[in-house]
């Protein structure tokens, strides 16, 4: 076990969230705090950690956005800086979308570790943050394995 | 029960069309509960079943676990939750030059899925009928696959092995 190794894990609802969670054994052990748009998955990550007999996670939430919202976009990041500073991980991780892309920016000022796991969703070109991500993550994935290059993103495997 | 959902987003009338269209096609009634996205005031409402906008977690869970089929857009978040009970599901993608999403990521995504058993994908409205109607045939008789709920060993744990081994800079 090694709690002093903080991760914070990022998406935001829908497609990216279900993904994450699918990843969830990759931290356990480790001490996690989970940021996403929707406050009612703060049930579902007790109830996994009930399930996988671990400590209650960190949880929070930031608005949803989509990329014609600048506002919202801007109360977005302002929040994810905020969680940040309070929260100082040593990695933060995402699957997508704009509140990772934001996360693994803030995170990475603040010096924590950075990784993309591009969502499965994007079969024949990466997504536009993990497009844009790639030279700030210490680990760039993306989850088909014909999209993977040499100077990255690298595949290590999917989800499904 | 079918169970008919559209993903978190954004509305998807041409799919909730085509199960409205099939429902009175169809010979054999079923009972069709869907969860849309709030609709515009212009949006299609639905003639043979009621609809929902929002389902908490749990809900969407429970419905999920409850329903002889899934239909949704080609989202991999209603795809994973679908195998990973073990649902049948008929999947339909959003298209970019419809503006139903940002580009025609749901289209390749669909193209690159590898086949299984118990997913049947119509590529639009005008093959969805004849695809429900092949679903709701295979049910019957076929055994689908169940899903681990969480990705491969591998995976997780090359990406804990990385988690592990960051220290800040």
């Amino acid at each position: 076990m090694n709690r002093e190794k903080h991760v914070m894990a990022v998406a935001s609802a829908g497609g990216h969230w279900v993904q994450l969670m699918r990843l969830r054994p990759a931290w356990k052990g480790l001490r996690v705090t989970y940021v996403t748009t929707d406050p009612d998955f703060c049930q579902t990550v007790y109830q996994y950690a009930e399930d996988d007999g671990e400590p209650l996670p960190g949880f929070h939430t930031v608005v949803e956005a989509n990329r014609w919202q600048k506002w919202r976009l801007i109360k977005q990041l302002l929040g994810i800086v905020f969680i940040m500073v309070r929260k100082r991980p040593d990695v933060v991780l995402s699957t997508g979308a704009s509140p990772g892309y934001f996360a693994l920016r803030v995170g990475r000022l603040f010096g924590a570790k950075t990784v993309w796991i591009d969502s499965m969703a994007n079969a024949e070109e990466l997504s536009m943050s993990g497009q844009r991500i790639g030279k700030h993550a210490d680990l760039w994935l993306t989850q088909w394995e014909h999209l993977a290059k040499p100077e990255g993103p690298k595949y290590l495997g999917s989800v499904l | 029960m079918i169970f008919l959902t559209i993903g978190t987003h954004e509305p998807f009338d041409r799919l909730v069309r085509a199960v409205d269209v099939w429902a009175d096609q169809t010979a054999l009634k079923h009972e069709i509960f869907a969860q849309i996205v709030s609709p515009a005031s212009g949006a299609y409402r639905p003639k043979n079943f009621e609809t929902v906008t929002h389902l908490p977690p749990a809900e969407y869970e429970a419905r999920i676990s409850q329903a002889d089929l899934i239909v949704s857009h080609a989202g991999m978040g209603s795809i994973l939750t679908a195998f990973t009970h073990g649902k049948p599901i008929v999947i339909m993608p959003r298209r970019g030059h419809l503006r139903e999403t940002r580009n025609d990521h749901q289209y390749t995504t669909v193209k690159n899925l590898t086949k299984r058993p118990m997913l049947f994908v119509a590529e639009d409205e005008t093959r969805f009928s004849t695809v429900m109607d092949q679903a709701i045939e295979n049910i019957a008789s076929g055994t689908p696959q169940l899903l681990s709920p969480v990705a491969d060993k591998d995976f997780t744990d090359a990406l804990h092995h990385f988690l592990i081994s960051s220290t800040k800079r």
